[in-house]
């Protein structure tokens, strides 16, 4: 294995049909017009020298280095900033062009210091390489003249030093933070030979708004911007390109490792989800897989008091089968269940639901989309036929109108909102809907049009409303819905939002948003062009989360807005494979590819090669499995990868869900919160140490490679094979690739999938078969999956969680930009840095009125339960609503939210809890005592101890 | 699980179909009750009928009493 290398073409490429031709030291080229003569010369295999240009960023002409010739033209033109014409004939090494790049890079080499060998960009340094390339023999004008070398070097990010004794000010970082990450952060800081790069204010990166995206590191030809990691280690030996373990984007990222040492973490530029960016999880926040923290021996106890006792990996499985196989005995074969993990790959989720439903004979299966997108499977299904999004990532270039739902992309999904805000500042207009300001909203060179602050709770009347404006004023796409939609649905739907109660007026006194608002985002979004929307959670997770799915597909219908680049409705999944676990079955009630388990002919195809009968009937969904537990029906769960104490709500019912329990066994990488209940503890393998596949939020299903052996022995799809072994349903699988090919064998949409065709095209969209052999970027393009397109009507509904005098405040929750999820890798991190602790965001005239000052604690309670954590005063959250994360064990934010879900799915009401915010002195008793009862969890009587 | 619990998943199922009219809402909340819920609850509301369905809405008490009976599973 090498270290891949990525050709720079110096320039980004250019779109236009028409091509041109030119000759480039005698070689003649075609190209694309408005392409760069220096990525002309490229594709004729003529490279030109460069320092400021490369082909992630607009070209700029600063460095002078990328000097031509061009017969019949004056001067020496820079190659980067000067476009193809036909006819035209280039020299790009004369003598004149010789001596002025030697001239430059004397210039550059006379402020920079000589400390090649020990500088940790020794052997990947562009300035290294020019020096050479240009035939740099000596440097006139000596070093004792005004210089930067004793510039101070800024350490304070974790992940990145910033030396400005190596600076060339070639602007590639300012322009990389402006153009790829859309956050502006950088500047050039004064003029002439002061000039020098500045974050923020001229403050430390550490104190900027630099959001640590790593775009200015990658660059930055010198060792100017350089990973600490690469500082410490030194430079990669080998790589490979795998997937992001963290959000739904699922980038692409080259692993250059040393050994089985990750040095760090590249985005790929032909990555088709990120295009060559990252955010601070995906390019930094890696050190986690060997963290001091993972568990990487089995251990089992009798009881969840007892201290944890390490065993071998036949002892831990033989253990599970055996207390799985009583308890079936006992209690009965649907006393057992599954619960498959949206961190893990789609062999691994497919793993876990074949054992559950050939090994344990039921369908007890579940996934943590039961706590996030199971509203978007129902309602997408009903309404367009399949349970996935419409578009790739790449469909937000060709939009003209975005409108973010109950999601904050540049917290949840950042490589996908940097490519949002391209859009937006290329001149798409934005509309956002969300009770809190989030930054989309007004964020450098981004504005939205329009603001729907609405009240928690409310989606459903507004976006009926949005509706009746474009019903009532005449805005339906007449032409698409009659073509491609139910007619009689239609029919119905458009007399349904076109009633008085349904009208912006009606609706702005239960939403709070003002009318002209609604009014104006509906004629924004009906008749703006493309328009396409991109919602998240704050959608999903309500009592009426599947109705606001359909009501979205509604609007996307009625509009045209649906079968063609540009367009769409998008659900922005929250972790690397939510999509991907409900595609391979994941659902008590769904076989793979979205197929209910009643259907005698699809049970079939999985009976006749798995040789057992399948149940036909639906089963337990995550919170009916504690519900059940609590009756005492539901008597033991296998559990990869997902902490459901410390994610699902209300903590205390599940809590003792966990505790009637007789058999919990975690499967994860540390004892997260669930494993304080569980009675098996078995090691879970990260994300480098195993081979599969990931799917993303954009139906993409993407490689992830091994780099390293699993830590533990191993790997996650290894274990469930041992496991179902030890319950006498024996799987023969030698490699993920293998699983990879049932999974195709069984399901339509995966039926062209494979690692083989994977390593060849990079990455595939279902769905993928003989009708689409290299996937579907965009669905529902000749007509819907389901036939034609289907309105649903949407009656608002208020969730019975209500405000009172008691709990005036309404809490909504999300998370936040440097943590993930339950915090469990990131909180193992550096990323800490950024957010080491929950907060509750309070709006200044509640916080005033309660007596809170910024950064008091206070005290939340709900109608189920209390935690405290401190407050930060923000208007960024509307009077009467406050907001919180849900990283830090501590906080337990799940104590206050309720058991309330979605009608549909049973997806918990997170988004909607009725609270009161007091003064405290600090953490509760109970979180004091949590936090004991934890630690003492983390105790293991090794062999000696047990011995004694 | 408890029949307070079922009695409002239940009804919050009857609530999103009764714009449809008795007839289609009632078979569609059956519908929905027999492709989404689990027998073991299936069987925990028909008995919580049986007991006189208290809380039960009236068009999904019937979808409720028309289900088919759950077999016992071992």
């Amino acid at each position: 294995m090498s270290l891949i290398q990525e050709i720079d073409r110096g320039t980004p490429p250019a779109k236009a049909d028409r091509t041109v031709t030119l000759t480039i030291d005698s070689f003649a080229v075609t190209v694309p017009e408005g392409t760069s003569v220096m990525r002309a010369a490229m594709d004729a295999g003529v490279e030109v020298p460069k320092l400021c240009s490369t082909d992630s960023l607009q070209a700029f002409g600063s460095c002078r280095l990328c000097l031509v010739e061009i017969a019949g033209r004056a001067g020496t033109p820079a190659s980067c900033t000067t476009p193809v014409a036909d006819g035209m004939v280039v020299s790009t090494q004369t003598e004149l062009l010789k001596k002025l790049r030697r001239g430059v890079m004397e210039l550059y080499i006379s402020d920079h210091p000589l400390d090649c060998l020990t500088c940790a960009a020794n052997g990947d340094c562009e300035l290294q390489d020019m020096a050479g390339a240009v035939g740099l023999r000596e440097v006139r004008y000596g070093y004792a003249g005004a210089n930067h070398l004793d510039d101070a070097r800024d350490e304070t990010n974790p992940y990145f030093t910033y030396d400005p004794a190596k600076c060339i000010v070639c602007s590639r970082c300012v322009r990389a933070c402006e153009e790829v990450q859309g956050t502006f952060a950088l500047t050039i800081d004064g003029r002439g030979f002061a000039s020098r790069v500045a974050a923020g204010m001229d403050q430390p990166f550490l104190e900027s708004e630099c959001v640590s995206c790593g775009a200015c590191v990658q660059a930055c030809p010198t060792a100017t911007l350089m990973e600490k990691s690469v500082i410490d280690i030194g430079q990669a030996e080998h790589s490979a390109v795998t997937t992001c373990g963290y959000c739904g984007v699922g980038c692409s990222f080259k692993a250059e490792m040393r050994g089985t040492e990750v040095v760090r973490m590249v985005p790929f530029k032909d990555g088709k989800a990120n295009r060559g960016h990252s955010c601070v999880k995906g390019r930094f926040a890696w050190g986690y897989a060997t963290h001091p923290d993972r568990i990487l021996k089995p251990m089992i106890r009798d009881r969840i008091t007892d201290p944890w006792r390490e065993v071998n990996w036949d002892e831990a499985i033989g253990r599970v089968a055996s207390e799985f196989r009583r308890i079936q005995q006992q209690y009965g074969r649907g006393a057992i269940g599954g619960v498959t993990s949206s961190r893990c790959t789609n062999e691994e989720t497919f793993l876990v639901q074949k054992l559950v439903r050939a090994g344990f004979g039921n369908n007890n299966v579940d996934t943590c989309a039961r706590v996030c997108h199971s509203p978007t499977g129902y309602g997408l299904k009903t309404t367009f036929g399949t349970s996935a999004g419409t578009q790739d990532f790449d469909s937000v270039e060709d939009a003209d109108v975005i409108m973010v739902i109950g999601a904050n992309p540049t917290d949840g999904h950042p490589v996908f909102a940097s490519r949002m805000k391209r859009r937006l500042r290329a001149g798409a207009r934005l509309i956002v809907v969300d009770p809190r300001r989030i930054d989309l909203v007004r964020t450098p060179h981004v504005e939205a049009a329009y603001h729907v602050q609405l009240q928690p709770g409310t989606n459903v009347a507004v976006l009926t409303a949005l509706a009746h404006v474009i019903v009532t004023e005449g805005l339906i796409n007449e032409t698409y819905v009659r073509e491609r939609c139910e007619a009689a649905d239609f029919d119905a739907w458009a007399a349904f939002v076109a009633e008085e109660r349904n009208s912006p007026e009606a609706v702005a006194r239960i939403s709070g948003v003002p009318a002209d608002v609604l009014r104006g985002a509906a004629r924004l979004y009906a008749t703006g062009g493309n328009a396409a929307i991109y919602y998240g959670l704050g959608v999903t997770e309500h009592s009426q989360g599947t109705t606001a799915v359909m009501a979205i597909a509604n609007l996307a219908m009625a509009t045209g807005n649906i079968g063609r680049p540009g367009v769409g409705v998008n659900p922005l999944r929250g972790q690397n494979n939510v999509q991907g676990s409900c595609d391979m079955g994941s659902f008590p009630h769904e076989l793979p590819g979205y197929r209910h388990v009643s259907d005698d002919a699809t049970r079939a195809v999985f009976e006749q090669l798995w040789g057992v009968a399948l149940d036909s009937e639906p089963g337990l969904r995550i919170p009916n499995m504690l519900d059940e537990a609590i009756a005492g029906t539901f008597k033991g769960v296998y559990i990869q990868g997902e902490d459901i104490v410390q994610s699902d709500p209300d903590t205390q019912h599940v809590v003792d869900g966990f505790k009637a329990m007789e058999c919990v066994v975690v499967q994860d990488l540390f004892l997260n919160e669930t494993a304080n209940f569980a009675h098996v503890f078995l090691p879970g393998s990260s994300f480098l140490e195993k081979d599969g596949t990931f799917t993303n939020a954009e139906r993409r299903i993407n490689r992830v490679r091994r780099l390293v052996p699993p830590a533990a022995g191993l790997a996650d799809w290894e274990v469930t094979v041992a496991l179902a072994d030890a319950m006498g349903v024996p799987m023969h699988y030698e490699h993920p690739s293998q699983i990879m090919d049932e999974i195709a064998r069984t399901t339509p949409t995966f039926a062209g999938v494979s690692f083989d065709k994977l390593d060849r095209l990079g990455s595939l969209q279902w769905p993928c078969n003989d009708t689409a052999p290299t996937g579907t970027p965009v669905m529902h393009r000749d007509g819907f999956v389901r036939g034609r397109g289907r309105f649903v009507i949407t009656e608002y509904v208020p969730t019975d969680e209500r405000t009172g005098p008691r709990f005036p405040l309404l809490l909504t929750s999300g998370r936040i930009l440097s943590q993930y999820n339950v915090g469990a890798q990131t909180r193992r991190t550096a990323n800490s840095v950024w957010h080491d602790e929950d907060v509750l965001e309070i709006h200044p005239h509640d916080a005033e009125q309660r007596g809170v000052r910024d950064g008091d604690w206070v005290r939340l309670a709900s109608r189920v339960g209390a935690t405290t954590l401190r407050a930060r005063v923000t208007d960024r959250v509307a009077p009467g609503v406050v907001y919180t994360t849900f990283h830090h064990p501590l906080t337990q934010t799940n104590v206050v939210t309720t058991q309330y879900s979605d009608w549909a799915t049973n997806c918990p009401e997170y988004k909607v809890t009725a609270v009161q915010v007091a003064p405290s002195n600090g953490p509760s008793d109970w979180q004091m005592e949590y936090r004991d009862m934890a630690e003492s969890q983390s105790h293991v009587a090794h062999p000696v101890d047990a011995a004694e | 699980m408890s029949p307070d619990k079922l009695v409002y998943m239940a009804n919050q199922i009857g609530r999103f179909f009764a714009h449809e009219g008795e007839a289609r809402a009632v078979a569609d909340i059956a519908d929905h009750l027999v492709k989404f819920w689990e027998p073991r609850m299936r069987a925990a509301i028909q008995a919580h009928l049986a007991a006189g369905g208290a809380g039960l809405d009236p068009w999904v008490r019937q979808a409720v009493a028309s289900l088919k009976p759950v077999v016992p599973r071992e």
